[in-house]
């Protein structure tokens, strides 16, 4: 198969096919991190650039570190206000970066479309690390890549994501992802993190978490963000953890291996107890992070060619 | 000046009129209409000194009025000036246009509105009518002084964008307005409820990832407003209708018998939230692009008159506005030159007929604003409107007359435009 895209933007423009083909690619990648000179000469002369507009360390650093690993050279550029603040618009700031003939550039805002944005402007290849609660397609392949690894298939897995739907750019990537490989996903949470017609999406809903993880295959725990709070969508982390953490009693109701996914950073004992958190028969979360390095090195060794 | 137009079919829904007729302007004025005039009116001595206008094939009807524009001057040239909008509002077929009071200063006293009025005269394109703010910098806290404002020369007051939130104040604003017949126009939005919203809430906000504004936001305040004018017996009108819910709302108020009338805009029976999904900020606007089941009930609404007014809300901005993500984008269309274009697209549609469009882009206006405009009655001013609808015509921003290139319509195809615009008897735009 030849990749024929010029940017990943998000999971829904992605083929049953092509999202294979990410993930096999990624498989080949999985083996340089775990040598002793961890480095091959794939990207060699190649240049990325990170832009990040909002705070990251997982991402960010797994970004740098696949790049990295390929040989490429690597740039961050991290600006913890937007683009409107800086007093540059996003135009300009691509315009001067094309112009310095980067390769790829990875781009990270808290505005959704704004990789869409330059994607029209510049003539490089764009990766979304994340739009504003619109997608993230490099969080979907890298959970979807955990996922076949511990469940050997996603087709016929039922699939449990829980927490602040409306705010999560994971869970619309996830849905996507998911539902076109064939799971069976279904979305808990208070009605006030529920966006409008996801039912749309092809998911169920369910208000409280227990329908949900109800013999589940994989939970996928979304992060609560603390200042959501004054926007009236809960009431009380004290509240809300009573209701919807996953902890020792309820998951019970999941399937006996069932797996346990986050995106991090991890709330303790909000959306998560620590006890399963910590717990290897169920928690996947740091094995997500293993596979983020992969699957970014398998999209950016794509993007540049890789396939030809 | 002497101007005689033939071989149109002339509409003018305030007579009732539709036929093949002439039509004799002079001073400034409509002298005459009837058949055959240049047999009737000897005219073969003073040829000289009158021009005879052919417009077989063509549609005349009296001048059209947007009632809802923005025209940014003072305070935000760069945008659009009052001459660079009249011109834009002749090219699109309108003879007067009522222009919002968000300028910078706002137009909330006396020497704004004189000057709005002074560089529109100096413009001399079309009839420039300057809204005033209901409240001081349309903050909603204190009224400004309508009284100052009406004599300055303002038809209506607004604080368009900028929601009167206390229904406390709206209902004095209703009350006191109404003993000067001043009509009170109401932007509905409840801002609580569309806090910071992009675009309509439904599945497409949901799959963009673009904070919503639920229906509920406009409906609410349009309930509110409705309620007050009843209570206190004023009239009230609503500005750019977007959603079925209001419609229902409109509409029964009409039949209780309220006075309440209602504008929408074309992109509203034109377009959906689905246009979004490549997050063009040209199709970013408030109140926003609504479902599928809002824009049929918006035509019902035009169809049965609930909607009694189409104003296009022309938004222009400059490009450093528009060309950001999506989220800072300002909201607005640049919609003078677009307007009737789309809105014949309803004569099509078979949603309305030809007497109903006028009246609604002419008539209706002119009444709720209480100009003396909208007729082609002998001694009314001389502005018409000539429309070819057969003309085939493709969008292009960059020949907008209006500095305002912000149109999601840009390379669209359309049919029928206006081909002249005649104000106060004198041609103004010129499309032949």
């Amino acid at each position: 198969m030849k990749f024929e895209r010029k940017d990943i933007l998000g999971i829904k423009e992605l083929s049953v096919d092509e999202i294979n083909f990410i993930l096999e690619t990624a498989e080949s990648f999985l083996e340089v991190s775990t040598r002793k000179i961890k480095k091959v000469p794939t990207l060699r002369g190649k240049t990325i650039i990170n832009l990040f507009y909002e705070a990251s360390t997982r991402t960010r650093t797994s970004f740098e570190i696949a790049g990295k690993r390929l040989s490429a050279d690597t740039i961050n550029i991290s600006s913890s206000t937007s683009s409107v603040v800086k007093g540059e618009t996003l135009i300009d700031t691509a315009r001067n970066l094309e112009a310095m003939n980067p390769d790829v550039i990875v781009i990270r805002h808290s505005a959704s479309g704004a990789p869409h944005l330059l994607a029209t402007l510049v003539k490089q290849s764009i990766i979304n690390a994340g739009d504003g609660a619109h997608e993230h397609p490099t969080q979907a392949l890298l959970d979807m890549m955990t996922i076949k690894e511990h469940k050997g298939k996603i087709a016929g897995l039922k699939v449990a994501i829980i927490g602040d739907i409306e705010h999560s750019r994971v869970a619309r990537s996830n849905i996507y992802g998911l539902s076109k490989m064939g799971a069976n996903v279904v979305l808990a949470g208070p009605a006030t993190m529920m966006p409008r017609n996801i039912e749309q999406m092809g998911v169920k809903v369910f208000n409280k978490i227990e329908g949900a993880i109800e013999d589940a295959d994989v939970i996928m725990m979304l992060r609560i963000q603390l200042e959501r709070q004054k926007q009236s969508i809960f009431p009380s982390l004290r509240e809300y953890s009573q209701h919807y953490c996953l902890n020792r009693n309820n998951i019970k109701m999941a399937k006996k291996d069932v797996i346990v996914m986050h995106p991090g950073p991890i709330n303790r004992g909000v959306e998560i107890s620590p006890d399963i958190a910590d717990d290897p028969s169920f928690s996947v979360i740091l094995d997500q992070v293993n596979k983020g390095v992969a699957v970014r090195m398998a999209l950016l060794y794509l993007l540049t060619g890789g396939s030809e | 000046m002497k101007m005689l137009l033939t071989g149109a079919r002339i509409i003018d829904p305030a007579q009732n009129i539709d036929s093949r007729l002439d039509i004799f302007l002079e001073n400034g004025k409509i002298a005459k209409l009837g058949e055959n005039l240049s047999k009737s009116l000897k005219l073969k001595d003073s040829e000289k000194t009158t021009k005879i206008i052919d417009l077989a094939g063509m549609i005349l009807v009296p001048g059209l009025i947007d009632m809802h524009t923005h025209l940014r001057e003072p305070g935000y040239e760069y945008k659009e000036t009052i001459a660079s909008g009249s011109a834009a509002a002749v090219a699109g077929g309108f003879t007067s246009i009522a222009c919002m009071p968000n300028t910078n200063p706002v137009n909330d006293n006396r020497s704004i509105t004189e000057f709005i009025i002074r560089k529109a005269a100096e413009a001399a394109l079309v009839n420039v009518y300057p809204v005033g703010a209901i409240s001081t910098d349309s903050a909603g806290l204190k009224l400004t002084e309508f009284w100052d404002l009406k004599e300055a020369g303002i038809v209506a007051l607004s604080d368009d964008g900028q929601p009167v939130m206390s229904a406390a104040l709206m209902r004095r604003a209703m009350e006191y307005a109404s003993s000067l017949k001043l009509p009170v126009i109401s932007h509905c939005e409840d801002t609580n409820l569309s806090a910071d919203g992009l675009m309509n809430e439904g599945y497409y906000s949901t799959i963009l990832g673009l904070r919503g504004i639920p229906n509920a936001a406009e409906e609410v305040m349009i309930a509110r407003d409705i309620l007050i004018a009843e209570f206190t017996g004023t009239p009230v009108h609503i500005a750019h209708v977007s959603t079925a819910g209001s419609i229902r709302l409109i509409r029964d108020a009409k039949k209780r018998g309220l006075k309440v009338t209602a504008e929408t805009a074309p992109h509203y029976f034109t377009l959906t939230d689905e246009a979004l999904q490549s997050y063009d900020t040209n199709f970013k606007i408030n109140p926003p692009l609504r479902s599928k089941q809002d824009v049929v009930a918006i035509k019902e609404g035009l169809a049965d008159g609930t909607i009694d007014v189409i104003a296009c809300d022309h938004a222009p901005h400059g490009r450093t506005d528009k060309e950001v993500e999506f989220e800072y984008a300002a909201n607005g269309i640049s919609g003078l030159e677009t307007s009737l274009g789309l809105s014949l697209n309803l004569l099509s549609n078979k949603i309305i007929n030809w007497p109903e469009l006028i009246t609604k882009m002419s008539l209706n206006p002119a009444r709720i604003l209480n100009l003396p405009k909208g007729t082609l009655e002998t001694g009314a001013d001389a502005d018409i409107t000539v429309i070819d609808p057969q003309v085939k015509w493709t969008v292009d921003v960059q020949a907008f007359r209006s500095r305002g290139k912000n149109s999601p319509f840009n390379g669209r195809k359309m049919q029928g435009k206006a081909i002249l615009t005649i104000v106060g008897g004198e041609i103004k735009y010129d499309g032949r």
